[in-house]
């Protein structure tokens, strides 16, 4: 993949912060991979972005984007922002409220010199394309959220930048224009053929746009990983928490849900067509024996994995439907589990988090 | 039966007392025009208006105005800039300087323009000796000295502007590609243009009405130094018609300027 | 006890105030310095003065025809004019013809104002059409330009150069050309002092009061 690293972004450095904030960061996106920076508010992702960006200079280390040095204290190198070539979507979207939404999509272009017919028929594709032609007049106070979310990564890709830097792109949408965006962002994220950050606390945003997740606490990483790599093996507790929910997709019928393998009960019968289930892997027991009484969800199945952290114990269960659980060590202890044991599965349905809409299927 | 229809009135009444010193402070800003209007001798206005003392001091008023109002765009505007963004050690002694002459009486300002302006003045000796200049009794000391009382505001609205203006839109328009006069140019000056339409007319007005400074440093002159301001005080001593002509004149054109502007930039003062 | 009087009086009114309240231990003297003309709108606007001493008789007539005088003004100095120069006569001037040098800065009284009035009549009558830079709108300002050096010359009164002891010099004017100006007082008919006021008039008048006006430069009529 030498091809597709030469074009991405490798990204190693450290910044300060006044007196105590620190960060120390270490990335490399291929192209064609999206990578997401996962972590509480506080953590340092926006300096990171910041600095990808240019508008904060490193303290030591490189950033390089298709192959050209962008930062590098030690080689005085510094480019400024408005040279790198990075779309970024911000949080908030900072459209330029003054203009309307055709001339924000062009006015990466217009500042590179390009015509205004030129740029302004540009813009106007992209507009087509995320579903907001009529709207090129409107002003960013009259757009609704989920408008303004796909100006913002209009007026990103529109100039077809080498680097995609999304800051928290869904969190100041409310839920159901969040899931919708999601899929539309999956899709553009994929279209995309160079390196792509997303930078979120939401841990189903990154688990779902993210080939890779890299977790980030107080200025470092802490752990970097596939999806569900960081599910199994939390190394730290806020990755554990986070880490925590099974996320199946699905069609939804008549209070069922087919996953492929197995049908999942729900406790609404109304909800219809495609689903993101989620499922905690604390509130999912482990039974030796078939389970009587309540849950409806329940199924034999084995111990894949198995991995003690201490007090609790995380599994991951194989076939029909894969899932990372979480137990006490004493309770695992009990049950003699082990790699390749028998073992029953229960979920109440009461436990199973439903979001209609459900995502833009990743290919694996 | 029909239904007792109580009055559900849309909007609220304003207390009553509310309204009544309301109207205590709107009639002190009424009755003083009000007496104006009264004593403007209309039948004899229009050979007033043609006589050269006003139209001298209008066209002095109107032309030294706007120069200061220009000259204050273009270093004023840079100066709110440095102020509002850049650290620099002792940027509060900047703005009470800046702010100065805001609170200093006119003919203090005028007296120091002419301390430091002066043919005597500290600058002035050797900029005269130097270039041949003389700021004092010409026409471009009335500009020198509108300026000085009335660039504060300018700077003073811009300033606060780019404070509140979030930056981060900045840093947006620099990650599309937009360099620093682009920057400024398409994002930062049009996101403040309300309070920057609003500083222009403040300090419009503030120059168009000066008087104390121009007398002082500038002199009186009619056609080169005495402006609408000057000829009414003039003229109050010796010709009461031309003064209430006067008067009517620099009234007629102010209301005209503030009333044109538009609701939403009186918002941004 | 409200003594409206001109401006050029300030200093000789001054003296003469203490004088007067020393002998006269319950009355309190406030003078209200300005331009005749002013002073006489004033008046004329009913303010409540009790004595107006005016710089000159036109705006002491204007105040008479108006009805608002208790009896006669009396003339009780004249005064006449000098030129008026910073220390050390920088721009070299000689005379009244040097008024005319356009590349001197010249200053005046505004017209309305006695001595602007009557240092146009001085021009007028030595033949000088003046190159005027600049009618400050009473003596005072401009004493105070041509003291600071930002004035080449201006015409005030002798007692105007007198008063500024020292910091401005005077050049004479030939008294064929030169104008002097009679000061009248008058009591006023709505003088809400009448005893006091024309105890005042009284006073200026007398020798003591003379005595202490010529002292400023005035001259006894």
């Amino acid at each position: 993949m030498e091809g597709a690293l030469g074009q991405g972004l490798e990204a190693a450095f450290r910044l300060r912060r006044g007196d105590s904030f620190r960060i120390d960061l270490s990335l490399s996106i291929p192209a064609g991979t999206t990578i997401a920076l996962l972590g509480p508010n506080g953590a340092g992702k926006s300096t990171a972005v910041a600095a990808i960006a240019g508008l904060l200079a490193i303290d030591s280390g490189r950033i390089g984007l298709a192959g050209t040095t962008l930062d590098e204290p030690s080689a005085d190198v510094f480019v400024s922002p408005e040279a790198r070539r990075i779309g970024v979507v911000f949080q908030d979207y900072l459209l330029f409220p003054h203009m309307t939404m055709l001339e924000n999509v062009a006015f990466g272009l217009r500042s590179r010199g390009v015509s205004r017919a030129e740029a302004m028929a540009r813009a106007g594709s992209w507009l087509e394309r995320l579903d907001l032609t009529g709207l090129e007049r409107r002003k960013p106070p009259q757009l609704s959220g989920g408008q303004a979310q796909r100006v913002a990564l209009a007026r990103a890709l529109v100039i077809e930048p080498d680097l995609l830097l999304l800051d928290e792109p869904l969190s100041a949408l409310d839920v159901t224009t969040r899931v919708e965006l999601r899929r539309v962002l999956a899709r553009h994220l994929e279209d995309f053929p160079g390196p792509r950050l997303v930078i979120t606390h939401d841990p189903t945003e990154a688990f779902l746009l993210a080939d890779e997740v890299h977790i980030i606490e107080n200025g470092a990483v802490t752990q970097a990983g596939s999806p569900d790599e960081i599910r199994l093996r939390p190394r730290t507790s806020y990755a554990a928490d986070l880490a925590g929910s099974n996320l199946l997709i699905g069609r939804a019928s008549h209070g069922q849900v087919d996953v492929g393998s197995h049908p999942i009960h729900l406790v609404e019968h109304e909800i219809e067509g495609e689903v993101l289930l989620t499922i905690r892997p604390s509130a999912i027991s482990l039974h030796r024996n078939p389970p009587e009484g309540s849950p409806r969800n329940t199924w034999r199945t084995t111990v894949a994995v198995m991995e003690r952290l201490g007090e609790r114990t995380r599994i991951r269960t194989g076939a029909p439907v894969p899932l990372t659980v979480e137990v006490t060590s004493e309770a695992s202890s009990a049950l003699e589990l082990g790699e390749g044991e028998m073992v029953w599965v229960a979920i109440k349905a009461t436990e199973i988090g439903v979001e209609s809409g459900g995502v833009y299927p990743r290919p694996e | 039966m029909k239904a007792d229809t109580s009055v559900r009135p849309r909007t609220r009444r304003p207390p009553v007392l509310l309204v009544v010193l309301g109207a205590i402070g709107l009639a002190m800003f009424v009755i003083p025009f009000v007496g104006l209007l009264a004593r403007v001798p209309w039948s004899d206005l229009p050979a007033l208006l043609a006589g050269d003392v006003v139209t001298d001091a209008l066209r002095l008023s109107v032309v030294t105005s706007l120069t200061a109002t220009l000259i204050a765009v273009v270093v004023g505007i840079p100066l709110a800039w440095i102020m509002a963004r850049l650290d620099f050690p002792g940027r509060s002694l900047v703005r009470g300087l800046v702010t100065l002459p805001l609170v200093l009486p006119p003919v203090v300002g005028g007296a120091a323009l002419l301390f430091a302006l002066g043919r005597r003045g500290l600058v002035g000796e050797s900029l005269e000796q130097a270039t041949g200049l003389l700021l004092p009794f010409s026409t471009w000391g009335v500009v020198v000295a509108n300026t000085f009382v009335a660039m504060p505001f300018l700077v003073i609205t811009v300033e606060g502007a780019l404070r509140n203006l979030d930056q981060r839109y900045e840093g947006a328009a620099a990650s599309l590609g937009a360099g620093r006069w682009t920057v400024l140019r398409r994002v930062t000056l049009p996101m403040i243009g309300p309070s920057l339409v609003a500083g222009l007319v403040l300090t419009w007005a503030r120059a168009f009405g000066e008087f104390g400074a121009t007398i002082t440093f500038a002199g009186n002159l009619q056609g080169r130094t005495q402006t609408l301001p000057l000829a009414v005080f003039v003229a109050l001593e010796s010709d009461r018609d031309t003064a209430v002509a006067l008067s009517l004149v620099m009234v007629v054109v102010s209301l005209a300027v503030l009333v044109t502007l538009r609701e939403r930039w009186w918002k941004a003062l | 006890m409200l003594v409206s009087a001109a401006a050029s009086l300030t200093d000789a009114f001054a003296e003469v105030e203490s004088a007067f309240e020393e002998e006269n231990r319950d009355v309190d003297v406030v003078l209200n310095l300005g331009s005749s003309s002013a002073l006489r709108e004033q008046i004329l606007e009913g303010a409540p003065a009790d004595v107006f001493a005016s710089a000159n008789t036109s705006n002491m007539d204007q105040v008479a025809d108006a009805g608002e005088l208790s009896g006669e003004a009396e003339i009780f100095v004249t005064n006449s004019l000098q030129i008026a120069v910073p220390t050390g006569n920088p721009a070299g001037v000689t005379g009244l013809e040097d008024f005319a040098r356009e590349e001197l800065l010249i200053g005046l009284c505004v017209e309305d104002v006695p001595c602007g009035d009557f240092g146009r009549q001085a021009l007028d009558n030595a033949g000088v059409t003046p190159s005027i830079d600049t009618n400050e709108p009473d003596v005072r300002a401009l004493l105070t330009k041509i003291e600071a050096g930002e004035l080449d010359a201006g015409i005030t009164y002798v007692t105007d150069v007198l008063s500024t002891s020292g910091t401005v010099e005077g050049l004479e004017i030939p008294a064929e050309v030169n104008v002097v100006a009679e000061y009248p007082i008058a009591t006023l008919a709505g003088a809400p002092n009448p005893v006091t006021a024309a105890a005042w008039v009284e006073f200026v008048l007398s020798d003591e009061g003379q005595a202490i006006l010529t002292s400023y430069g005035f001259i006894s009529p």
